[in-house]
C-alpha cells in the first residue's frame, strides 16, 4: 500500500484515519471547552446561512419561521467549522500544488460538454433537493455518515444506506454510459 | 470571536486539510464512488469511522463525553435519505465537500452551494407540512445500535472492524 497517491495526495486510509483522530479530539475539546459534546457536521450551517441572508431582506418573515427559530440563527461552532473547511482545503491544495481553477468537472464535461450554464443549473437544482433531504433526515454524510456511524447510531446506518443506495441508482442513470 | 467559534475554525481547517489530502473533495471522486468505479471516498470515510468509533465509544464509556444520536425517525430518514441521494448524485458534492472543493479552486461548487442554501430556505418553509406528515409517522428517538440489538457495543465494534478490513482488502484486490 502506498502512502502517497500519484498526484501528491495521501493514501485515503491514512487521511481517513487521521480524520478519525480529529473527530475524537474534537468531541473531547468541545466537551471540555464548550461544556457540550459537539459532533462534526455541516448541513445545519446551510440553514443558518439561509436564515441570516433572508433576515437582511425580510426580518419579520424569518422571525415567525418555526424552523429558523428552532435552529437558532447564529454563527456558532459548526458555522466556523464549515468556514474552516474552505481554508483547510485551500492551504492543503496550494501547498501541494493540486489547487486548480475549474469551471466544469472533467467527468461532467465528458458526458454533457463544456457549458458552465448547464452545469450550474443542474448543480443548483441538485443542491436544493439534496439539502431538503439532508434537513429532513437531520444530517448529511458528515453528521450521519461520519459522526453517526462512529457512535453506532441506528439512524446513521439507515441514512447512509439510503444516501448511497439511491445515489448509486441515480448516478448510473445520469452519468452511466449508454452503451455497456 | 468566542471560544466556540475559534475552536470550530481550527477544527474545520484540519478537517478541510485532511479532506483535501485524501482527495475526496472532487466531483469526479464522488461520482466515481456512486458509479462504483473509484472507492477512494469509501476508503476515507470508513477509515475515519473505524478509528473515530473506538475513541468516541471509549470516551462515552468513561462518561467523559455524551453520545448524540440523531433520532431514528423512520419517514424522515428514509425519505430525506432518498432525496439526499438524488441530489448528491446530480450535483456531485455533499454539503461539507462542496465547501472544500471551493477551497481547492473548483469554483463550480458555488452553484451547488447556492442550491443548498436555497434548499435550506425551502425546507424552512416546508417544515410545518413535514412536521405534521413525514416527521409524525414513527419516531424511535435517539437510538444506538447496541440498545436496538440488545448487545454490547464492544461486541459490535470487533465485528464491524473485521468486516470493513475485509472490504478494504477486497477493494485493493480489485484495484477499485
Amino acid at each position: 500500500m502506498k502512502w502517497k497517491t500519484e498526484d501528491g495526495g495521501w493514501s485515503p486510509y491514512l487521511a481517513g484515519a487521521l480524520l478519525g483522530l480529529l473527530a475524537i479530539a474534537s468531541v473531547f475539546a468541545t466537551t471540555q471547552l464548550l461544556g457540550k459534546t459537539n459532533y462534526l457536521g455541516a448541513s445545519t450551517t446551510f440553514v443558518r446561512a439561509a436564515g441570516i441572508i433572508e433576515r437582511t431582506i425580510s426580518p419579520d418573515r424569518v422571525a415567525t419561521n418555526e424552523y429558523y427559530t428552532e435552529t437558532k440563527l447564529r454563527v456558532d461552532w459548526q458555522f466556523m467549522l464549515v468556514v474552516g473547511i474552505v481554508l483547510g482545503a485551500f492551504i492543503s491544495s496550494t501547498t501541494d500544488k493540486s489547487f486548480k481553477l475549474e469551471g466544469v468537472p472533467p467527468t461532467w464535461e465528458k458526458r454533457f460538454g463544456p457549458s458552465i450554464g448547464k452545469r450550474a443549473v443542474v448543480a443548483f437544482f441538485g443542491g436544493i433537493i439534496a439539502m431538503v433531504g439532508a434537513r429532513l433526515a437531520d444530517g448529511c454524510p458528515s453528521g450521519h455518515g461520519l459522526s453517526g456511524m462512529m457512535q453506532l447510531s441506528v439512524s446513521a446506518f439507515v441514512a447512509l444506506g439510503m444516501f448511497f443506495g439511491v445515489g448509486v441508482l441515480v448516478a448510473r442513470i445520469v452519468y452511466g454510459r449508454r452503451t455497456s | 470571536m468566542n471560544t466556540g467559534q475559534w475552536l470550530g475554525l481550527v477544527t474545520g481547517i484540519l478537517f478541510g486539510f485532511l479532506l483535501q489530502k485524501g482527495r475526496v473533495l472532487r466531483f469526479d471522486k464522488q461520482i466515481g464512488a456512486m458509479l462504483l468505479k473509484d472507492m477512494t471516498i469509501f476508503k476515507f470515510m470508513l477509515s475515519s469511522i473505524l478509528v473515530g468509533m473506538v475513541g468516541i465509544l471509549l470516551l462515552s464509556n468513561f462518561e467523559i463525553i455524551t453520545l448524540g444520536h440523531k433520532p431514528m425517525n423512520v419517514g424522515a430518514v428514509l425519505l430525506g435519505g432518498a432525496l439526499f441521494g438524488i441530489g448528491w448524485a446530480v450535483m456531485g458534492f455533499c454539503p461539507g465537500t462542496s465547501l472544500g472543493a471551493l477551497g481547492e479552486g473548483r469554483w463550480h461548487a458555488v452553484f451547488a452551494i447556492m442550491g443548498m442554501v436555497a434548499g435550506a430556505a425551502l425546507y424552512s418553509e416546508l417544515y410545518p407540512v413535514f412536521k405534521s406528515t413525514v416527521l409524525a409517522w414513527k419516531d424511535y428517538g435517539k437510538l444506538g445500535l447496541p440498545e436496538a440489538m440488545g448487545i454490547s457495543q464492544w461486541v459490535i465494534v470487533p465485528f464491524f472492524w473485521t468486516g470493513i478490513i475485509a472490504l478494504f482488502f477486497w477493494f485493493e484486490k480489485k484495484e477499485l
